[in-house]
């Protein structure tokens, strides 16, 4: 019996959210009690794999073949699969981002397993199994029982802290049997280098039709630069084209949980909200004093953003003494 | 090629959510039902596809899982230009169930492009499209943001954590996608409405399959505390609180 918690790498590379959920995953398996086991797939260095030990990960299977370097849903399914029945794993968990969305209901099919995507937190009872999810994108809480032995949980971003608990790490190397060929080809990649991503930011600067026109944008970027955040936009934004349809957040585009998020010139629609409501703490600057963004800011400017965001990048400058 | 969406049958995103049953089960008084935007987007996409004729498109089907209240979903996309549609008459139990439903479907008619939304708006399982590829056993793309004609064939972009990749798939498969896809939806015209009428819409008993979870109940987030409002010209102010009173910067 084990908790499997499949550890995806970027570049072979982990991110704190990857900790995050290593951290959950060995909570759980403490919980239950049972062991916790990782699976990394793809070629990632042993120094690496180690820091999964920080995070009371003791064991680490690791498919580091060369045909597995592109995501390709059907195969890493069947890997994660064959490597839980091998474990007889009662429990698979997954991190709630692009590729855990694209792998966990694949995987609940595979292994006959009832899926909880976008968990936040520990499960509230084992007996019966139920877990808590966000539903109406944020504007509700559910309680979830998963009806069968075999049990899949992807772990929504942001939700669980990352909790150090050093144990000794041991890796073992495995090659799959039930693979299978890889059928996605990968022609051509873009990567955003020197900007922080958006869904991984700690911090979001976001701006909305009160920022008037594109053009007014530098200020927004030069905050998030100062700040180490990612920047953002409200939905008109996006569709005028003033900014890309990656940086959409709310209910259709992304939906984040940052530690900090700026709203400038955003009336709060009940859409965007939806998108933004996990974060920790909100700020919003508005002319409008009646804006429903007021309604679940932490601080609130009433103000034009323009002249506000100047001002407060001062601010910043000098209490962060840059 | 024959093109399935499937449609979610969804409270409109501006719907205030409350619960009736003591939290058990969604009030639905009042509420008005739109099909999912993810899937409004995908079949805005095929629509496109098929008019474009840069690859051949002989049908686009719509299917939704649903009692008759879910019917204005499909007629709707039918308006806007879907050539036929169906209906599985069953109550959505969890996303398994809804897949399920599906692939009896997609085997019978042997589509070759099922395009699924990322997601639901109401339950957010994120789950069925995915789902639904396993059961079939066809590959599967997620987070697809872009559908590209080259040569005859079809080319993908799938977004990443931080970029995206353009990728093609051998068919059938199943798209799950996301915003990006089509720029707006379509809203359909006085002659789609018309024509959707005309148009074949199939009632289909439900295959046998029970969920795997439940929702069992639900409650609204704790409120917020009232906002605290600062001074436009003292933003220094509002730097302090974030820095010791927040203690995020």
């Amino acid at each position: 019996m084990a908790v499997l918690v499949y550890t995806e790498n970027w570049d072979g590379k982990f991110k704190k959210s990857t900790f995050e959920l290593a951290s959950y995953a060995t909570r759980l398996a403490e919980k239950i009690p049972d062991q916790v086991v990782a699976l990394s797939i793809g070629h990632v260095e042993e120094e690496e794999l180690k820091k999964l030990g920080r995070y009371g990960i003791g064991k680490v299977i690791s498919v580091e073949d060369d045909r597995f370097k592109t995501l390709d849903n059907q195969v890493y399914t069947r890997i994660i699969a064959e490597v839980a029945e091998n474990l007889t794993a009662s429990v698979v968990v997954l991190a709630h981002n692009n590729s855990g969305k694209a792998l966990a209901p694949r995987l609940s099919v595979r292994m006959k397993a009832g899926l909880v995507s976008g968990t936040t937190g520990l499960p509230e009872s084992f007996e019966p199994f139920i877990v808590i999810k966000k539903t109406f994108t944020g504007k509700a809480l559910a309680k979830v029982v998963i009806h069968t032995a075999k049990k899949i949980l992807t772990l929504a971003q942001n939700s669980y802290q990352v909790v150090e608990q050093v144990v000794p790490v041991e890796i073992r190397k495995f090659v799959p049997v039930s693979a299978g060929d890889v059928k996605t080809v990968v022609k051509e990649v873009f990567k955003q280098t020197g900007k922080v991503i958006l869904t991984d930011a700690d911090i979001v600067v976001s701006g909305g039709r009160g920022m008037k026109s594109p053009e007014n944008w530098g200020p927004i970027e030069e905050l998030a630069k100062i700040l180490g955040a990612a920047t953002a936009c409200s939905r008109p934004v996006s569709d005028e084209g003033w900014r890309p349809h990656e940086e959409h957040t709310g209910q259709t585009g992304k939906v984040i949980a940052p530690v900090l998020y700026f709203a400038f010139g955003i009336s709060g629609a009940i859409q965007h909200v939806a998108g933004i409501s996990s974060s920790k703490f909100i700020v919003a600057v508005n002319t409008d004093k009646d804006a429903p963004i007021f309604e679940v800011a932490d601080y609130g400017i009433v103000g034009d953003a323009q002249k506000v965001l100047p001002a407060l990048i001062e601010a910043i400058k000098e209490a962060k003494s840059i | 090629m024959k093109i399935l969406v499937c449609l979610g049958n969804v409270p409109d995103t501006t719907t205030k959510i409350k619960f009736s049953g003591e939290g058990t089960k969604l009030d639905k008084t009042g509420v008005q039902w739109i099909i999912n935007p993810w899937d409004e987007l995908a079949l805005t996409r095929a629509i496109e596809l098929k008019e474009s004729g840069q690859v051949p498109v002989e049908v686009i089907s719509v299917l939704t899982v649903g009692g008759t209240d879910a019917e204005p979903t499909i007629r709707k996309a039918l308006a806007i230009g879907a050539d036929s549609g169906y209906r599985v008459d069953a109550d959505p139990a969890d996303s398994y169930q809804v897949a399920f439903q599906i692939s009896e479907i997609a085997r019978q008619e042997q589509f070759d492009l099922i395009l699924c939304g990322i997601e639901s708006s109401d339950y957010n399982g994120a789950a069925t499209g995915s789902m639904l590829a396993e059961i079939l056993d066809y590959p599967s793309l997620s987070a697809v943001s872009g559908i590209h004609p080259v040569n005859g064939h079809l080319e993908y972009t799938r977004d990443i954590d931080g970029g995206r990749e353009t990728v093609t798939l051998d068919l059938p498969a199943v798209l799950i996608v996301q915003k990006g896809i089509a720029k707006e939806p379509r809203i359909p015209a006085m002659r789609g409405i018309m024509m959707a009428r005309q148009k074949p819409l199939t009632v289909k008993e439900p295959g046998p399959s029970a969920g795997y979870t439940e929702m069992i109940s639900f409650e609204l987030p704790a409120p917020k505390p009232s906002c605290r409002k600062i001074d436009p010209d003292n933003v220094r102010e509002l730097v302090n609180l974030l820095q010791n009173e927040a203690k995020v910067l």
